[in-house]
């Protein structure tokens, strides 16, 4: 297709037709269907399938909302990596390239790219959420900027779910999904664990234990594809997954901080 | 022999498992990366192995580690009775002649379970040896995965101890490098190109091993209110700006290691002489 | 009867962005059993993408804040015409409606001290917005969300159901909102209490009935009817557009918010917000000429609160006490018509909007940290680097302050037992005009106040319940199924083809940029009725194909009833009201006019049985009526000048 000739767009920017392969089909099966596509100038993928919708193929399929990269709707995979369709611009494909985009492929699909991602809204539900303080009025709240900053970093996530569906570990075996939280949700509990107000451990929850022996924290083996996707850039591994391990050798693997413990409750 | 290590798309996938366990998008491709995904674990493993290789080798050597006044950081401390005489270096004699192997073999598993254990080479051995996964988005050949959940695997959580004990090598290293300002003789005031080498060694010992994750957490990781305490947080923060460098700081060191092995293999054989500044 | 999908609730809330959220978990915390219904995934609401925060008089940046100050600040803003009682509501409770939010797990960004940090904005005295970084919108859906997942938490320790007494949803669309057999037959199809919804799975087509005898509508606003908007698809009118066939009044529908700063480039991403904090962290607005034109558009009623120099402006920033605030921090309406006189004057920037400069007034760390996804947007999305080039902007179109009557205290639509509306899709608390950070305040206080007192009307029926007719479900199951076999038949069969539905909502758009946008005249909103008129009636024949899975081809065929329906309130409103105030402005009435100040106008079904087939297509299907505005307080008179009271209310008003 790069020999297309390049027509002008209206507003006299270069346009061209770029070549798309998309995937279509449901649970039954489906394929990868071939399309020329107008692409003009500054468009991003979601742009393109939105025209395809209004010219070429009405009933396409494909969840998006705010089209700034905030709502984490949109996601997808463009060229096998797992990306948001809204943020991902043309101008980073050569004009003769052809771009593939599948839905996300570790979760079950519904229809052409939509998923269905309950997995993640089961997961959602099994971390204990936040415990207020006993005894602290509203408006009553004192927390440092300080104090706030890492669990701050961590509630930026739009839980576009795309580190869930790279994540390995559920990726490439289903089996594990019962026993893995996956990234977005180890990272919610790192959250609440780095809360300096969370009262978890006066209402006798253990969250760093928790996240070992419940919610598969020793699946991870840190391999960062969860950061490498992360549209949000939260350092997921480091600031988040490695810490949570860490908390947990504090509490299950090291004897000088268990020994501390004995006799601290004596 | 590396690169092999590091799965193609040739070997088949589990048919029913991962990508394409039932109810995914039915889509035959283990991958549809366009990139080149499989230079970084390919490479990983080609240095790992190229290192790991010639380790081996000069670990086992048990020659060739001390040319005064430089030692191999391959074999400080020296704790055997049968170690060279290094003239007010670490060497300790804590074992007998008994034993008849290379005292390196001693005292390298410390630095080797702090590498190994390691949060970074952790990540790059599974990617690039164990191709779990090779690289994101790319399906693994393995059948079924545990991770870090069940032995041999879950004592990769006792890396903080080995931390513990590489800030002890880290120390001992300096030591070293602190004598490469004798001279042969043991006479203070000499500098040679060794001795620029130990201290860039040591220099990336110190940075590697403090940018570590372990170190991160019991500086101020582990603490719920940094406002309580606000040096540990100042430091928190210088040391979670080098961690955020871990990887290169892993690398960087690694080489450097073997290179001033390498040097003071070169000077003790007699096949590169140390040039001296002063 | 059709085969649909049945369950019964309490309460049903329709929308699951701030308001609706907040609806019901009050609903459910008064132990009743609650329905959320979103048309997204659970928690992509349009909620997350305000970015600038929070406004409540909580006085932690500035102590001499109270709910006095909030309340006369939202009056000026809505240029009187807000219904006082919501805005004396909204500015007490705000404050109470943000510290819970901390006790939900809410991270808002501190003051020094601890406490929540509060920043400026348009229209606002003082410092007064809560917020994290610019993504406040998100932090309080999570919040939110995460308050839902803890009360289901509950449940399930109680009883091993999560969804045993709050169940969600997600991706579903409500069609109707279903009245109660026995009185809607007894009324001759009009009145009637609330019985339920009906609506179908997005995934999967099917439809389904929920049973409930009090319904909040929290579905947000009509931005999609526009062309070049901040809005997400999700914003159709679909509350506006449910209340009306229900029978509820709308109002204010003329006034609708352009904000002041949207992008203009690259063309794809024309209209997604540049969030007001740009303005209040110190950004300045300048034309081609470099000029800070700001300045020469302060209105009379603002001269003596705004900064007449740059120095003055400059100075504002450190010590606001001794400074007026610079001119850029104009409430939404008088920037966006600023910036479009220049633009109108040539005095452009290259696309068509003005520059937004940040970079020479901040250091770039202090824009990162403050600014983050603004500084993400424009480098990913336009290639900007907002810490050393100025952005472009031009308004977009951004929120309707217009919407479901209802009574202030209790959000009960006018007329419709049973029926709720709170957050955008409820007319009256901003006026003419919103503040920016007034929206979710507004989300929680009246929110919470919707679920409430749905809960008591649903409590207080015990076996009175209200039952849905088979035959209400068989015409809205026929409805929501028209586009798969309209006149013409499938694509490409003979006779009339089928209208495609991208191509006339397209037409909308530009129908209601070009012709009711942001500044108005007479002849081009009669022209606007009247395309709206033969849209309208293509509409109807409006086909596609496919199936009903996730066929998203029919769920816009069936969104544009509502968008069409909200556009003839916007447009005939608008065309009926004959002054400029707030977010109305015409060309060929520029003055604001004290006499329109107490009248409201108000949008009606002109068939109330709801029935829209039967409706005449050139009459159009609204009937426009006029209504007084309820007498402010004495004591909330009394907070301003009079000088500045006579600026807005006539002297009758004032004289008793
Ligand atoms: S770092 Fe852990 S959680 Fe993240 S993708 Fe890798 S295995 Fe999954
Ligand atoms: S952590 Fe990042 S990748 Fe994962 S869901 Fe959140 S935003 Fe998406
Ligand atoms: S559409 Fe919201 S993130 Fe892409
Ligand atoms: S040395 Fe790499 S993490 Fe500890």
């Amino acid at each position: 297709m790069s020999a297309a000739p390049a027509p002008k767009a209206a507003d006299g920017s270069a346009a061209y037709i770029g070549r798309f392969k998309v995937w279509r089909g449901d649970a039954d099966g489906g394929e990868l269907k071939d399309f020329e596509v107008e692409v003009n100038e500054g468009e991003v993928v979601l742009d393109i399938i939105h025209r395809l919708q209004a010219t070429q193929a009405h009933d396409l399929a494909v969840r998006w909302n705010c089209k700034a990269g905030k709502c984490g709707s949109c996601s997808a995979e463009i060229n096998g990596q797992p990306r948001l369709m809204c943020m991902t611009r043309m101008s980073v494909f050569a004009p003769d390239e052809t771009v593939t985009v599948t839905p996300m492929r570790a979760f079950p699909v519904v229809r052409d790219l939509v998923t269905d991602v309950s997995f993640n809204y089961t997961k959602a539900r099994e971390i204990p959420s936040f415990v207020p303080p006993p005894g602290v009025g509203l408006g009553e709240y004192r927390m440092r900027q300080e104090d706030v900053g890492r669990s701050q970093e961590f509630r930026k996530c739009i839980e576009c779910f795309l580190c869930q569906n790279t994540c390995h570990v559920v990726r490439d075996h289903e089996e594990n999904k019962a026993a893995f939280a996956g990234p977005r949700f180890l990272m919610r509990i790192a959250e609440l664990d780095m809360h300096p107000l969370d009262a978890a451990e006066e209402a006798g929850l253990d969250r760093k234990s928790a996240a070992q022996d419940e919610h598969g924290l020793g699946y991870c083996n840190i391999t960062k594809c969860c950061t490498e996707v992360c549209p949000e850039n939260i350092k997921i591994t480091d600031n988040a997954l490695i810490p949570l391990k860490e908390r947990a050798v504090d509490r299950k693997y090291d004897p000088l901080v268990w020994l501390g413990n004995r006799i601290r409750r004596r | 022999m590396a690169t092999t290590e590091t799965p193609g798309p040739a070997r088949p996938a589990e048919p029913s498992g991962g990508v394409h366990a039932p109810g995914r998008a039915a889509i035959a491709a283990r991958h549809l990366r366009t990139d080149r995904w499989w230079l970084a674990p390919a490479v990983t493993a080609t240095v790992l192995t190229v290192f790991v290789v010639y380790s081996t080798w000069r670990a086992f050597a048990n020659a060739d580690y001390y040319a005064a006044p430089y030692i191999s950081p391959y074999y400080s401390p020296c704790i055997a009775t049968d170690c060279v005489n290094m003239r007010g270096g670490a060497d300790l004699q804590i074992f007998g002649p008994w034993w008849g192997l290379s005292p390196a073999l001693l005292v390298l598993i410390f630095p080797l379970g702090f590498r190994l254990t390691c949060y970074y080479y952790r990540k790059a051995y599974y990617r690039g040896f164990w191709a779990a996964p090779p690289a994101c988005a790319v399906a693994e050949p393995h059948g079924k995965y545990t991770g870090e959940t069940r032995f041999p695997l879950i004592l990769q959580n006792v890396h903080r101890y080995f931390f513990y004990f590489a800030l002890v090598f880290a120390v001992i290293l300096t030591y070293d490098a602190a004598l490469g300002f004798r001279d042969a003789a043991g006479h203070w005031g000499h500098m040679g190109l060794g001795t620029v080498v130990l201290l860039v060694n040591v220099a990336l010992i110190w940075v590697y091993t403090l940018s570590c994750h372990s170190c991160r957490h019991i500086i101020g990781g582990r603490l719920k209110n940094f406002s309580k305490h606000p040096v540990r947080y100042r430091m928190w923060g210088w040391v979670g700006r080098l961690t955020a460098h871990h990887m290169a700081l892993a690398w960087g060191s690694l080489v450097m290691v073997a290179v001033a092995d390498l040097y003071v293999y070169l000077v003790a054989s007699g096949a590169f002489a140390d040039p001296t500044f002063f | 009867m059709t085969r649909v999908e049945r369950h019964t609730y309490d309460v049903v809330v329709v929308g699951a962005g701030g308001a609706g959220l907040r609806a019901a978990i009050e609903a459910r915390e008064q132990g009743l059993r609650t329905a959320v219904i979103c048309k997204s995934l659970f928690g992509k609401a349009h909620t997350v993408m305000a970015e600038g925060g929070i406004a409540a008089s909580m006085g932690n940046a500035n102590p001499h804040d109270n709910w006095q100050v909030h309340f006369r600040d939202t009056m000026r803003g809505g240029k009187f015409l807000n219904h006082w009682r919501m805005a004396e509501l909204h500015a007490k409770e705000a404050p109470d409606r943000v510290w819970e939010l901390e006790t939900w797990g809410a991270l808002f960004d501190r003051t020094k001290d601890g406490r929540i940090s509060q920043r400026n904005f348009g229209g606002h005295e003082y410092a007064r917005l809560a917020h994290v970084g610019d993504r406040t919108g998100l932090e309080l859906i999570r919040t939110l969300q995460q308050k839902i997942v803890s009360l289901q938490q509950e449940d399930h320790a109680r009883c091993g159901d999560y969804e045993d007494r709050l169940r969600v949803f997600q991706e579903c669309t409500v069609t109707r909102v279903l009245k109660d057999e026995e009185t809607f037959r007894a009324e001759g199809g009009r009145g009637g209490r609330v019985a339920g919804v009906f609506g179908y799975v997005r995934e999967s087509g099917r439809f389904f009935v929920i049973e409930a005898p009090a319904v909040v509508l929290a579905t947000g606003g009509i931005g999609k009817s526009f062309k070049v908007t901040s809005n997400s698809w999700e914003y159709t009118g679909d509350g506006h557009a449910l209340a009306l066939l229900a029978g509820a009044p709308l109002i204010n529908m003329e006034f609708v918010q352009f904000h002041p700063t949207g992008m203009v480039w690259p063309p794809s991403v024309k209209g997604i917000l540049v969030t007001e904090s740009v303005r209040g962290d110190g950004g300045v607005l300048r034309n081609s000429d470099g000029k800070r034109f700001m300045f020469d558009y302060i209105p009379d009623v603002f001269k003596e609160k705004y900064a007449q120099s740059e120095e003055e402006a400059d100075g504002w920033y450190a010590d606001p006490e001794n400074h007026r605030r610079p001119p850029e921090l104009l409430p939404r309406d008088e920037v966006a018509r600023a910036i479009n006189s220049e633009v109108k004057a040539g005095r452009g920037s290259p696309h068509g909007g003005v520059f937004l400069d940040v970079s020479t007034r901040l250091p770039a760390e202090e824009i990162k940290r403050r600014l983050p996804s603004m500084h993400h947007q424009f480098k990913e999305l336009a290639d900007v680097d907002i810490t050393a080039e100025p952005m472009e902007v031009g308004p977009t179109c951004h929120y309707v302050m217009g919407g479901v009557d209802v009574d202030p205290d209790s959000a009960a639509a006018t007329g419709v037992p049973g029926l709720f509306a709170a957050g955008e899709v409820a007319g009256g608390m901003h006026g003419s005009n919103r503040l920016g950070g007034n929206s979710l305040s507004d989300l929680l206080v009246f929110g919470r106040r919707a679920g409430l007192h749905a809960a008591e009307y649903a409590a207080e029926l015990d076996d009175d319940r209200p039952r849905v007719s088979a035959e209400q479900v068989d015409t809205a199951a026929a409805e929501a199924l028209r586009p798969f076999s309209v006149e013409g038949g499938e694509p490409g069969a003979p006779g009339v083809p089928a209208e495609n539905p991208y191509a006339l909502h397209q037409e909308l758009q530009q129908t209601m940029n070009d012709l009711v946008g942001i500044i108005r005249r007479a002849g081009e909103m009669s022209e606007a009725l009247h395309r709206l008129g033969s849209l309208r009636e293509r509409s109807r024949s409006a086909g596609v194909e496919g199936h009903r899975q996730f066929n998203p081809g029919w769920h816009l065929a069936i969104d544009l009833r509502n968008m069409l329906l909200v556009s003839e309130c916007v447009a005939r409103a608008a065309l009926e009201r004959t002054e400029s105030r707030g977010g109305h402005t015409r060309d060929d009435y520029p003055e604001m006019d004290r006499r329109w100040r107490k009248t409201n106008l108000v949008c009606e079904l002109a068939d109330r049985s709801g029935e829209l087939a039967a409706v005449d297509p050139s009459a159009g299907q609204i009937r426009l009526s006029r209504r007084d505005m309820p007498p402010i307080r004495g004591d909330l008179l009394a907070l301003f000048e009079k000088d500045e009271l006579l600026k807005y209310l006539t002297d009758e008003e004032l004289g008793t």
